[in-house]
């Protein structure tokens, strides 16, 4: 089957919200930092942030600067815009693990392929999505 | 060890409206098809409605998606006196037949007497498909909802290419799955769709988010469906022969836990539909093994998830899921495991798992239009989504 270039989600269509435990991860985003939840404690990675380390229960929490690649995990390929306001376009919904933190995972774009090459293993590189009230999503291309 | 309350409890009456394609239930109100399955439960049971003193709801009330059902409601429109239970399992459809536990617990600790359980859909404002991404970003959703995933189907499809890149799962499971239950569907007026379908048409068939095409999504259908508990002491006195209530398990693991919504599941679990736990427990706790149940009505809102249950219960190996459905076992002429012989959620109806409760009570009282002879034991499970997920073992009355 062929699909042809992934594109990101419009980026003007999507809208975050944060709260005490998540902005500093998407306050990273909007520097181009690609970063995770990091117990203060034990060295546990979580995503997306909560309020408690789920190993210790520590609420002391690091944010550390990752390599900004990872691995694809699965994914899918859509063909139709979620938004009645946009014509269809080809996208790739990406669950990618993140190197450097084990157990971490983001749930994004994969752009910059052609959507039928895609595979699971494949190695990925973060870019960076502006969207809605000036946050920043991380997508990934190929490594 | 076996369960304390097996075989203690019973469903005697189940009611339902007709299914309805995608809001042609309008102008009914979603009470009142509520209404309707309530009191054709009560008929079907031989009780009247004011009778009733106890609920047991699932899907945290939820009447269908966006909705939400009260017990006061309910006993103003419909006369009901007192109530002495009425709870809800949380989350969503993955408790649809843990509510038959929830209403045991009530009985057994003498809160009430006939309990009802119900479920109504009606999608007129808003389609379940896209009920993710008419939704606000909320903090968790932010981490998936921007990835265009906006749909069940969406979020299912990458369970299922994980399960096919694994395993080697191929398409033809899936197909399968399909075709095997609008086979079960083609001689019953109820049903939504009722054409055969060929593999070749299945190939055809649009694809939503590959690797899963049209055929792959339930249907989009209104209408609700209402079940009656109460003890098996009360049961014999009623109208129909009572379905035992066997074994019932709800509940599941932190690797699962929110499930598609969180995507953080590590392998096995991420290729799998949450039920593993919840089926091991209900095997330990009735004293039965899948080569007992006769006939398995398995929550079907996406092709692949049937494969997984049906792993994942035990019916086959882990991984062998998909090689398991494809020799035909699952097929109601000739499968050694019947496998939704109501056309299931995929080709019959979808009202959040309740359909799948009416075709084990109706095999197990002898009056299915697709009987399994001498079916004696009914799994039936509820859907995999975020916890709980609910598993439920039914058996005929000696």
């Amino acid at each position: 089957m062929s699909y042809g270039p992934a594109v990101a989600v419009p980026g003007d269509h999507i809208r975050i919200t944060t709260d005490a435990w998540t902005e500093p991860f998407w306050q990273a985003a909007k520097e181009h930092r690609l970063t995770a939840a990091q117990c203060g404690n034990c060295g546990h990675f979580r995503m997306p942030p909560t309020a408690f380390c789920p190993e210790c229960q520590s609420q002391n929490v690091k944010w550390p600067t990752l390599p900004g690649t990872g691995t694809v995990f699965s994914f899918a390929i859509c063909t139709r815009s979620p938004f009645p306001d946009v014509p269809d376009f080809v996208y790739v919904p990406v669950v990618v693990d993140l190197d450097g933190a084990p157990g971490a995972r983001l749930v994004t774009n994969l752009v910059g392929v052609l959507a039928e090459n895609v595979a699971i293993g494949d190695k990925v590189r973060v870019d960076w999505n502006p969207i809605q009230d000036e946050w920043v999503l991380p997508i990934f291309r190929p490594a | 060890m076996t369960w304390v309350n097996q075989d203690k409890t019973a469903i005697v009456g189940v009611g339902a409206t007709p299914y309805y394609v995608r809001g042609q239930s309008y102008p009914r109100t979603i009470y009142e098809l509520a209404g309707t399955a309530i009191l054709a439960a009560c008929e079907d049971a031989g009780i009247n409605v004011k009778q009733i003193d106890g609920f047991a709801y699932y899907s945290g009330a939820g009447a269908g998606y966006g909705d939400r059902f009260d017990t006061g409601s309910f006993m103003e429109m419909l006369g009901i006196p007192e109530v002495g239970f009425t709870a809800a399992l949380t989350s969503g459809g993955g408790g649809s037949v843990g509510a038959a536990g929830l209403a045991t617990a009530a009985i057994m600790n003498e809160d009430a007497t006939y309990l009802v359980t119900v479920m109504a859909l009606q999608q007129y404002r808003q389609r379940l498909g896209t009920v993710f991404g008419a939704a606000a970003a909320s903090v968790e959703n932010s981490f998936v909802q921007p990835s265009g995933l906006v749909g069940p189907g969406h979020l299912m499809s990458v369970l299922a290419r994980r399960h096919m890149h694994l395993y080697g799962t191929r398409r033809e499971a899936f197909a399968e799955v399909v075709i095997s239950e609008r086979e079960n569907a083609l001689n019953r007026p109820q049903a939504v769709r009722r054409t055969p379908l060929t593999l070749e048409e299945y190939f055809q068939s649009p694809m939503l988010a590959d690797p899963l095409c049209r055929l792959d999504f339930c249907l989009e259908t209104d209408g609700a469906i209402a079940f009656i508990t109460t003890s098996t002491e009360r049961a014999r006195d009623l109208k129909q022969e009572p379905v035992l209530i066997h074994g019932c398990t709800h509940g599941g693991s932190r690797n699962w836990g929110r499930a598609f919504a969180w995507m953080g599941m590590p392998d096995p679990d991420f290729a799998s539909s949450g039920h593993k736990p919840v089926a091991d427990r209900l095997w330990a706790t009735s004293g039965v093994k899948p080569k007992d149940i006769d006939v398995a009505l398995i929550y079907d809102h996406f092709s692949p998830m049937v494969v997984m249950q049906l792993e994942d219960y035990g019916f086959c190996e882990k991984g062998e899921g998909g090689a398991f459905v494809e020799s035909g076992a699952i097929r109601y002429k000739g499968g050694s495991i019947p496998v939704n012989t109501h056309g299931g959620q995929l080709s019959e109806a979808y009202i959040i798992g309740m359909t799948h409760v009416r075709e084990a009570v109706e095999q197990l009282r002898g009056v299915a239009i697709n009987q399994v002879e001498d079916a004696e034991l009914a799994l039936v499970t509820g859907g995999p989504a975020s916890l709980p997920v609910s598993g439920l073992i039914l058996r005929k009355s000696s």
